[in-house]
């Protein structure tokens, strides 16, 4: 297993808030717009230097995906802040008709998803986002997994033409990619080669999949381990390359398992290459008030839930 | 009245050394409106509203209560303890896990008291709205009760309802408007300005009165008022001007309390400026 250090722990909305501070510095056309929830972004940066290039729009989320929308047909590249469950549920049909099927370059960035909201409760806490706008035709989504990546992803996404959801996250986790990195859209990250089992990770899960990996060293599984962070367009390739290899996946995902990452890596699967897969994400529930760990140990999301898995599925494999 | 204001007062102090306890004991959630709207939820369940502590869903010929702006949870739970829905030592449970008193109040724990979940802004007044179209179905003329934020208002869905219970006389309906001039992030002033809101709701059809929601004896006249207001074929809308933070001289009229937690010495502070009147949880 290869080894992973940190030496520091930060959101990774925080690092949405730095790219879009350097995205802004490289392109004028970059605007960004928020409701009533600067701070939680991370955009103070931003409208520091770019204060005629920021619109408070209040709290009211329809009108502003409808106003970005309007604003790219003027050349500009906005991008919406506020949280998963504003950005997604509370808006979609203005992203669906006014972004997503209009083909608009509007960037949804979409901070506090999941149950790592903690203690604001599940009417926050939405694990239903990735389902909701992988859906969407034409729509990218993406699930960086630290403050490095989140930061590269922002400011990839303002290069790339078309409409984007960007989902990020609250607490501070460790910081383990390179801060050099290039974000390429739909490219897998190989985080650890193996052979017995492959882990797919997105966001949060990432770090766990690495401890994970860790603890499955010492039990003799040598786990591969993939960042899928770009949900849509899936990196078909190297997941069937690599499942080729192991013969069994488990996928881990801080949402909802109807939905998200894990059925997108199954229907690919099924179609292409029948495999033992096991799910580590929610189980069709709603969150709760508590903190982070809680929530995550609780709802079967820590790196013993992981482990758990791939046990299982590689037992699958040879039955 | 079934209460002094003193004694009313009392009540709102114990309320609001709950809320600022509650909060500093998870080290989150959102004491500034809770504090300023302390006194309506005091003079509202203690005072005005007709109902019944043993807990239905439907609330048969029971006022009924929603609260739009979700987040003041802590203030709606410390009452609704201590008017006898629940023991007031659950009170202490708020916002951890396994809890009934999630961070934003839900029907999903069953805690008496709550019919709707919010937390999701915006959405209250038409379900408000909704309520008080069943009751009127079933033939039951009792009061619907609720309270919005003023930023809240920045929603579009609250002048979809806005404009729908005055054309269709939804007039049981009592909304009030917590008017503290504040939301996240800053006055509402200068995020987006909500204007001469009297002529915005009168516009629509509304009767709009205006109450002192920090001032007890207002309060609870002005919500007596609102009653008698009610069965003329109008909505009212009480725009109940009241003070983020009120009752906490250091939190007062800043959003920036809108929701932070005090840490320790901040609530010593707190607490030595609100009396103890019916024990703390
Ligand atoms: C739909 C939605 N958007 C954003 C939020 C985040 N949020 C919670 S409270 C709040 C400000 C509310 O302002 P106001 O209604 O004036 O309440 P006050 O600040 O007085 O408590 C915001 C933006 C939310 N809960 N729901």
């Amino acid at each position: 297993m290869k080894k992973y250090t940190y030496t520091e722990k930060k959101d990774t909305r925080s690092g949405f808030g730095a790219g879009l501070h350097e995205a802004g510095k490289k392109n004028e056309n970059v605007v960004a717009l928020c409701a009533d929830l600067v701070g939680s972004l991370k955009m103070d940066a931003f409208i520091k230097d770019f204060p005629e290039r920021f619109t408070q729009v209040g709290i009211a989320e329809a009108n502003m995906i409808g106003i970005a929308a309007g604003m790219t047909i003027g050349g500009k590249i906005p991008f919406t802040g506020t949280f998963a469950n504003f950005s997604t549920g509370r808006v979609y049909d203005q992203i669906r008709q006014s972004v997503a099927y209009s083909n608009k370059n509007v960037k949804i960035c979409a901070s506090h998803a999941g149950l790592t909201l903690g203690e604001d409760g599940a009417t926050h806490q939405i694990l239903e986002d990735i389902g909701l706008m992988k859906m969407l035709p034409g729509m990218v989504v993406i699930n960086p997994c630290d403050y490095n990546q989140t930061k590269a992803a922002t400011m990839a996404i303002a290069e790339y033409e078309g409409p984007v959801y960007l989902r990020f996250g609250r607490p501070v986790i460790p910081v383990f990619t390179d801060p050099d990195q290039k974000f390429e859209i739909g490219k897998a990250w190989m985080v650890n080669e193996g052979t017995d089992v492959t882990i797919i990770a997105t966001g949060h899960m990432v770090w766990k999949a690495i401890e994970a990996g860790e603890k499955l060293a010492e039990l003799g599984i040598d786990a591969e381990i993939i960042n899928i962070h770009t949900i849509k367009p899936l990196d078909d390739e190297a997941i069937l390359k690599s499942v080729k290899k192991t013969g069994c996946v488990v996928t881990c995902e801080e949402h909802n398992k109807f939905g998200g990452l894990g059925e997108s890596v199954a229907r690919l699967l099924t179609t292409e290459l029948p495999t033992p897969q096991e799910f580590v994400a929610t189980n069709d529930t709603f969150g709760e008030s508590g903190t982070p760990d809680q929530l995550m140990s609780k709802y079967g999301l820590d790196a013993v839930n992981i482990v758990e898995a791939v046990q299982k599925v590689i037992g699958r494999k040879k039955a | 009245m079934k209460h002094t204001i003193k004694e009313l007062e009392d009540i709102a102090s114990q309320i609001r050394r709950d809320i600022v306890r509650m909060v500093h004991g998870c080290q989150s959630g959102h004491p500034g409106a809770s504090l300023g709207c302390a006194d309506f939820f005091t003079a509202l369940y203690f005072e005005v509203l007709n109902h019944k502590t043993d807990f239905t869903m439907e609330g048969k010929g029971e006022d009924l209560f929603f609260l739009s702006n979700g987040h003041i949870s802590p203030v709606w739970y410390s009452t609704l303890a201590h008017a006898g829905y629940f023991d007031k030592s659950e009170l202490a449970t708020f916002r951890k896990l396994d809890s009934r008193l999630q961070g934003h109040p839900t029907t999903h724990e069953h805690l008496p008291g709550i019919r709707i979940a919010s937390g999701s802004l915006g959405q209250g007044l038409s379900v408000a709205i909704g309520a008080a179209l069943a009751k009127k179905l079933n033939g039951d003329h009792s009061h619907i009760f609720a309270l919005l934020g003023d930023g809240e208002l920045q929603e579009g869905q609250n002048w979809e309802a806005a404009m729908f219970a005055p054309f269709n006389k939804v007039d049981h309906l009592i909304a009030s408007v917590d008017y503290n001039g504040q939301q996240i992030d800053g006055p509402t002033s200068k995020v987006l300005a909500l204007d001469d809101l009297q002529a915005k709701f009168e516009a629509f059809g509304w009767h709009v009165i205006n109450t002192d929601g920090n001032d007890m004896q207002a309060i609870v006249e002005g919500l007596h008022y609102a009653k008698t207001l009610t069965g003329k074929g109008k909505p009212i809308l009480n725009l109940m001007s009241t003070q983020m933070g009120a009752g906490v001289d250091y939190m007062v009229g800043s959003h920036k309390w809108h929701g932070t937690a005090p840490n320790d010495e901040q609530l010593a502070s707190a607490l030595a400026q609100l009396p103890e009147t019916l024990g703390d949880y």
